[in-house]
């Protein structure tokens, strides 16, 4: 199956700062497609060469088959924050973007699949940050795309208009329609994406499907408890393969060779200790895999 | 439990007709419902109308209303096409809507021609209330119709040129502040509040800007019946500078 977005070598620079360094992805048609990384990592970048917005300084970006410019009618945009007429209301905004399109969505269904058919009638500037949000979604689909890229699409919503925007996404996937969407929030790439892009100074530091990149050869305990346990005891108690550490306080994580046997040692130094380990994982999550991958430094 | 629609993709442009008529809708929508802007292209010229032809503050030449009906002919264009243009345009970039426009399969010459028709339409609606509050106050035009809607056009040009400079190059709030400054003075350059020879030598001078070559030219026509070649000349060579300099400087976001 051929791709619904293919990024070849991208390179975009803003004067002397290199924003985006020889990065490629693909969009395998009809999948969702993640793209992770820490502020101004490049996400908004890359996505918005693949856009037509800006010009890439070096490399090649195939969207369905042909350019940005030439498929526009077969692309949704969600770009992050604004874009709407301040002075229209939410019905006659999401109408205008369905009369581009020449077999569109009915603007009433969508507003009301997005849970904003009671502010239908009140104008873009009076609504609230998430609800101008979930419009802004509602017109990057109206036209009914084969592809649709998101740009940070829930940042800043509420959990049940969040849980409204993954439904819709799920449903463009069911019916075949790519998705590239761009986020900071570990839990919808796990949610969502059928692989994940890890970005960051413009480079691609990994990729793969979730299962993929939270496997390890090492197993994987992680509990928390009473802050100040012995780790040194415990690790000895767990054999000489095992290593561990307490980060952040009160919080436990070992690693070692063969996972149930680690997880029967943890449990049991803790039995003989009293202590209750309490929210046991025996998974890395994709934030792990994160934060082992961009480092735990904030960054502007 | 909610029923889903198709989602399935299906993603074609609309013919440009279809296109074209609701962003103009849309554009006049935004206009009417602006009350600066109705304020600017409709409150003010028709007050001004009123109060200047009832009141003598000034003298002119002539019957009073024979005078202001041309000069405020002039403002109401210059209020529509420049300063709304402008002020419209220069908040639709900054609030990222032309970029987002941009993303869809609207292409940018229907666009523009969009925003050209909503304008023309306000100056329709604008024409006949200033013509229609002239007749009550005793308003007899000259001149010919063809000739008047002739230099109202060229006007028009010459001012969304420049209000597409304006909006397209500066940020919003600036747009906002050079665009009412501008107004003003243009519109106390203009021959609309008074006749231009009270500005004595000066007047020379204020014959170049758009507005007193509009007002000037529509006054001609109107109250003396003749055509004024250097007030058409005028108005031409600012909506060809104006029009050429937007179409290269105009930036999108």
């Amino acid at each position: 199956m051929t791709a619904a977005l293919e990024v070849v070598d991208l390179v975009k620079r803003y004067g002397d700062r290199t924003a985006v360094d020889g990065l490629s992805l693909s969009v395998p048609a009809g999948s969702v497609v993640a793209l992770l990384g820490p502020n101004g990592a490049g996400k908004t970048s890359t996505v918005e060469v693949c856009e037509g917005f800006r010009q890439a300084d070096g490399g090649t970006v195939r969207v369905l088959g042909g350019t940005p410019a030439s498929t526009r009618a077969r692309v949704g945009v969600m770009p992050q924050g604004g874009g709407g007429y301040p002075g229209l209301k939410a019905r006659e905004l999401l109408t205008l973007f369905s009369r581009f399109y020449a077999h569109p969505h009915d603007p009433d269904a969508l507003l009301s699949l997005l849970g904003l058919e009671e502010v239908a009638g009140t104008s873009y500037r009076r609504l609230s940050g998430g609800q101008q949000q979930r419009l802004s979604l509602a017109m990057a689909v109206v036209g009914r795309p084969e592809l649709v890229f998101l740009d940070e699409p829930t940042a800043g919503l509420d959990p049940q208009a969040r849980r409204a925007t993954w439904d819709l996404v799920e449903h463009l996937r069911a019916e075949g329609v790519s998705v590239l969407l761009t986020t900071h929030l570990m839990d919808e790439a796990e949610h969502l994406a059928d692989e994940v892009y890890v970005i960051d100074h413009g480079k691609v530091v990994a990729a793969g499907t979730v299962p993929e990149l939270t496997s390890s050869a090492q197993a994987f305990v992680r509990f928390t408890g009473p802050v100040g346990l012995d780790v040194d005891d415990l690790l000895r108690s767990l054999g000489p393969d095992a290593v561990g550490k307490e980060s952040p306080a009160g919080t436990y994580l070992v690693e070692g060779p063969d996972g149930p046997q680690l997880l029967a040692g943890v449990t049991a130094w803790c039995a003989t200790r009293g202590v209750l380990p309490q929210g046991l994982q025996t998974r890395r999550t994709l934030e792990d895999v994160f934060l082992d991958l961009t480092g735990h430094e904030l960054r502007a | 439990m909610t029923t889903w629609p198709s989602l399935a993709p299906r993603g074609e442009a609309a013919p440009r007709g279809q296109m074209l008529r609701a962003q103009t809708r849309a554009e006049l929508t935004l206009l009417l419902r602006n009350g600066e802007q109705v304020l600017l292209t409709l409150v003010i010229p028709l007050g001004l109308l009123v109060v200047l032809s009832q009141v003598p503050f000034v003298n002119v030449t002539g019957r009073r209303i024979d005078f202001f009906v041309p000069g405020v002919l002039a403002l109401a264009v210059m209020s529509a096409a420049f300063t709304g243009q402008a002020i419209g345009t220069g908040f639709e970039r900054q609030y990222g809507v032309l970029k987002r426009l941009g993303a869809t399969p609207l292409p940018r010459s229907v666009l523009l021609l969009a925003k050209t028709s909503a304008v023309l339409l306000v100056e329709v609606l604008q024409v006949a209330l200033i013509c229609l509050v002239g007749a009550l106050l005793g308003w007899q035009p000259h001149g010919s119709v063809f000739g008047t809607v002739a230099l109202l056009v060229l006007g028009t040009a010459a001012f969304s040129g420049l209000g597409l400079l304006l909006g397209g190059t500066l940020r919003g709030l600036t747009t906002l502040a050079a665009a009412n400054l501008l107004w003003f003075v243009l519109l106390s350059l203009g021959g609309v509040l008074y006749p231009l020879s009270e500005l004595g030598p000066g007047q020379d001078v204020a014959r170049l800007l758009p507005t007193a070559a509009l007002s000037d030219g529509l006054r001609q026509l109107l109250q003396h019946a003749t055509w004024s070649g250097q007030d058409l000349l005028v108005l031409a060579v600012w909506a060809v500078v104006s029009l050429t300099a937007a179409s290269r400087l105009f930036r999108w976001e």
